[in-house]
């Protein structure tokens, strides 16, 4: 498949290079590794038949009406991304190394940042990390690098998987200690903050909306870290920024945050996008590609990948970070879905997130036997306290009704009870949807 | 228009104008609730404000400027960069694969989980290895991950004083780099001068602060370890692992198993050899595969199988965790498992050897303009070096590669690997055809007369380019990276 030689193509070539047989070519391998046994099938499938069994196993995924968020989001996704992302001279271009070949690619990585910078209100920002997670990795690891500190204060409200992510690019070293602030009503309490903060504190993590969907008080939360001497790391989710405070308005040093809600398909978690920002003093601190603009030798704008003494391939055991491949088409996605929605879209679109979420927290909060488990105000998604077992209550509806309710949140935070349950609603549900949700849990209570 | 040099590169904020209006969302459920005083943003962000015929239009635009290999013979070496099928795109797109959340309910997600269980198992199969994860989202994540996993079987045996990572110096950046992520000590290695790891050398490294030996198979250089046996058996024998950096695996696939050669633990890359597109710099996907003592320690969730029932598993008491939320690029691995549907036995094995026999047919025919930096045949690659005619006009490689784009194609993989002084590394791929290939060879050797007849031709290169050769010092020195 996909091969273009013929036989006598592969014959002429051989006879070019001098050999009668592929297997000429192969006398470095040595003779008892070549052609082992593989347990694989025979036979392959032609291209129909492909597409009939990926059409199986999609349709085998049932697509339940979901109210799931917890970091991946519903959303709709304009039809004009997808139309350019799928052209061509984008999706099958490797990383911008011949500069004056690529100017397509690095101008939209240009706007990429300028656009990230913007909806964060940061200095910089780089092309794009794996996810939102490892973005907050890595951006907690440079601030213990510029601070030789070791002393990390994690949110307890903070998504458990930017909380494992973190741990795992920590992993086995003993240079940190990761602290939790502890939380009061589902938020950071304050009283708690001021106390662990210390001269020993690298840095401050946090996340807003958090992971239960309310609204941390950033800005306090980052004036207490910078009287500390402790530096900012935010995480925040992009759709929110169009109603809410951006971290460089607070003062945040890195701000991050996962950009799947900016075009990209849920896709069983990836490709996604990792959002990363920070003042321009800690700009040689950042991981990954950066894209600049420069002139040509006639004085004509141009474009090219910058900064590159802090990557793998020129400084190998002294990189700023392993990464090389990283999410350039994703980050193209979230540049044009930007480009499409504009400041007033993004307003429109966050504020229909914090309509469809108040919607359905007040309709669900009026069923006997569920309410609201916090207070505060959140954004696109709630903490709903049922009566029972919120994971036996999702078995049941998702069985009957075909309705996934949202996540349990018994494992993740037991002393939450077990009726916790994390609901989620975006631009992308109906009022008829909701109250499908609202009746479902009514009646399975 | 169709003089590229002469495109109009505005940004998208330059074609701005305040009022103008593309996707918006008509509100029917009503605002959500007040914002509490202080977390309100106070100032727009200063976004583009286009109709959505102007955003069609620039970066259409853009696109035009931009090579690719639909478009374009991209002979970057290492990088492997064959044809993307189109039905994995369509596939990926499936609904049903593209709206699945990643906390959905194991009960809705079957189809995926079969398809990454099977994937894994073919992955398994194909490299001869026990065991696989699919959470690294690319390559240098593969690493990292793998690196992981070896730290943390040393530290349930008890040998955490293993810190070395033994590398050769014709490895990847990524590899000593992720290294030193962990808290390891990158060593250095020489390689001999056929290009391959001296075992006496290695030997020398060799002790019980070695964690793993880390190879590139076949090297950089597109040369295969010949000697991969004894130098696994002398890495076990010292208490080491074996890592295979499977950036190259495209020279191996469906003809030899890494497994076989000693390797512990290897990583695939999607886009390389698995026909998935790199999107101007990704996403990718990556895979680590590991032989039974190590399965333990792979990332959470992995995908089991009961009965005729798939479920996520997260209950590894010895995993390393997660390297990133949720699965993995599972949007990138529908794609390669569709390509790994429509490949028997026989055909991934022509994959290997249309690779080999691509490259072998670059080199013969380039080689006695351009010196290969070795004798031997080559894998899927070869490495070659400018004309010395050209050398002593002071052309550098550089100058060649920038000519190379004006005639259309990209430029080979160029400076790397670090060992070969001035290298030009070209990597064909099994998808090109000969008719491509003897285009570009013609084109070399044009180039190497045009260089000899006039080398400031070539150190003007590109002449036909949206932009000529850019200011990477003044980019670095003042940098200008946002509107």
């Amino acid at each position: 498949m996909f091969i273009a030689n013929t036989q006598k193509d592969r014959e002429e070539m051989l006879k070019a290079i001098g050999v009668s047989s592929v297997k000429d070519l192969l006398k470095q391998v040595p003779s008892k590794f070549l052609y082992p046994a593989f347990d694989l099938p025979e036979a392959s499938l032609d291209e129909q038949q492909t597409a009939r069994r990926m059409k199986t196993l999609a349709d085998a995924n049932t697509a339940p009406l979901s109210f799931l968020g917890a970091g991946a989001y519903e959303r709709y996704i304009p039809a004009a991304v997808k139309a350019l992302i799928s052209r061509g001279e984008y999706l099958t271009a490797y990383t911008p190394y011949q500069p004056e070949s690529s100017q397509g690619i690095l101008q939209t990585i240009y706007e990429y940042q300028s656009s990230v910078c913007a909806l964060y209100a940061m200095d910089c920002a780089n092309a794009s990390m794996y996810d939102g997670a490892s973005a907050f990795g890595e951006a907690v690891r440079a601030a213990v690098r510029i601070t030789c500190k070791k002393k990390v204060l994690c949110q307890e409200t903070l998504n458990p998987q930017y909380l494992q992510t973190l741990k795992t690019y920590f992993a086995n070293s003993h240079d940190y200690l990761f602290v939790t602030i502890p939380s009061k009503n589902g938020l950071v309490d304050m009283d708690k903050l001021a106390a662990l903060l210390g001269t020993d504190t690298a840095c401050v993590a946090l996340q807003t909306p958090n992971f239960f969907g309310l609204l941390e008080d950033a800005p306090k939360i980052s004036e207490l870290a910078h009287k500390a001497g402790a530096l900012v790391v935010a995480a925040a989710d992009p759709v929110s920024l169009g109603l809410f405070i951006p971290p460089g308005e607070y003062g945040a040093d890195f701000a991050v945050g996962e950009g799947q809600s900016l075009g990209l398909p849920l896709s069983y978690g990836g490709p996604y996008l990792g959002i990363f920002a920070c003042k321009k003093e800690y700009v040689r601190q950042m991981p990954g590609r950066i894209a600049g603009m420069t002139k040509d030798k006639d004085g004509k704008r141009g474009f090219v990948l910058t900064l590159q003494a802090r990557e793998q391939h020129i400084r190998r055991d002294k990189a700023a970070s392993n990464i090389c491949s990283n999410e350039a088409l994703c980050a193209l996605s979230a540049t044009i879905y930007l480009a499409l929605l504009g400041p007033e879209g993004l307003k429109e679109l966050a504020r229909t997130n914090a309509g469809a979420a108040a919607f359905a927290a007040k309709k669900l909060a009026g069923i006997k036997g569920a309410a609201l488990k916090f207070k505060g105000a959140f954004f696109n998604e709630f903490v709903l306290d049922v009566k029972g077992d919120a994971a036996a209550l999702r078995e049941k509806v998702l069985a009957k009704d075909h309705i996934d309710i949202g996540l349990p949140l018994k494992d993740l935070y037991p002393a939450l009870g077990p009726g916790a349950l994390l609901v989620c609603a975006t631009e992308t549900k109906t009022e008829a949807d909701l109250l499908r949700l609202e009746k479902a849990i009514r009646e399975a209570i | 228009m169709n003089d590229i040099t002469k495109l109009d590169n505005r940004l998208s904020i330059e074609r701005s104008d305040p009022g103008r209006r593309a996707v918006m969302f008509k509100n029917e459920l009503g605002s959500g609730d007040a914002i509490p005083a202080g977390l309100a943003r106070k100032t727009a962000p200063r976004l583009p404000e286009l109709s959505e015929f102007d955003v069609v239009r620039h970066y259409t635009k853009l696109s035009k400027i931009n090579f690719s290999i639909d478009t374009n013979f991209y002979p970057l070496g290492s990088c492997t960069m064959k044809y993307n099928p189109k039905i994995n795109e369509e596939v990926a797109a499936q609904p049903g694969f593209a709206n699945l959340h990643p906390l959905s309910h194991d009960k809705a997600s079957q189809g995926t989980l079969e398809m990454l269980y099977d994937l894994e198992k073919r992955l398994c199969a194909l490299t001869g290895l026990d065991a696989f994860t699919l959470q690294p989202a690319a390559g240098a994540h593969s690493e990292f991950t793998g690196l992981l996993i070896a730290k943390a079987y040393f530290a349930k045996i008890g040998q955490s004083q293993r810190v070395d990572i033994i590398c050769p110096d014709s490895a990847h950046g990524t590899n000593p780099a992720t290294a030193s992520m962990l808290g390891f000590n990158a060593i250095n290695i020489k390689s001999g001068p056929d290009g391959r790891v001296d075992p006496t050398d290695l030997k020398a490294h060799l002790g019980d602060k070695t964690a793993v030996v880390m190879l590139t198979i076949p090297n950089t250089l597109g040369i295969f370890e010949s000697r991969i046996e004894e130098i696994a058996e002398m890495a076990h024998k010292a208490g080491a692992l074996v890592y295979m950096d499977g950036a190259n695996f495209n020279a191996l696939i469906g003809i030899v198993k890494p497994g076989d050669l000693g390797v512990d633990i290897m990583h695939i890359n999607t886009h390389k050899t698995f026909s998935t597109p790199h999107g101007g710099g990704g996403p990718g996907a990556g895979g680590i595969g590991v032989k039974k003592q190590l399965e333990n320690f792979l990332p959470v969730p992995r995908v089991k199988k009961d009965g005729e029932t798939y479920r996520t598993d997260f209950c590894c008491p010895d995993s390393i965790g997660k390297v990133k939320a949720f699965f993995g690029n599972t949007g990138v691995l529908t794609r390669a498992y569709a390509y790994l549907l429509m490949h028997s036995k026989k055909e991934l094995a022509g994959i290997a050897e249309n690779a080999v026999l691509n490259a072998n047919y670059m080199k013969s025919r380039l080689q006695d303009v351009f010196p290969a930096h070795s004798g031997d045949y080559c894998m899927h690659e070869c490495v070659l070096t400018p004309p010395v005619a050209l050398a002593a006009k002071g052309l550098k490689t550089l100058d060649i590669a920038k000519r190379l784009l004006d005639y259309g194609f990209h430029a080979p993989t160029i400076y790397f690997p670090l060992i070969v002084h001035e290298a030009i590394m070209i990597e064909p791929t099994e998808t090109e055809s000969k008719e491509t290939m003897d285009a570009f060879i013609e084109t070399m050797m044009k180039i190497n007369e045009e260089g000899a007849a006039d080398p400031q031709l070539l150190k003007d290169a590109p002449h036909t380019m949206p932009v000529k050769r850019l200011d990477e010092v003044l980019a670095a020195r003042q940098p200008n990276l946002r509107w």
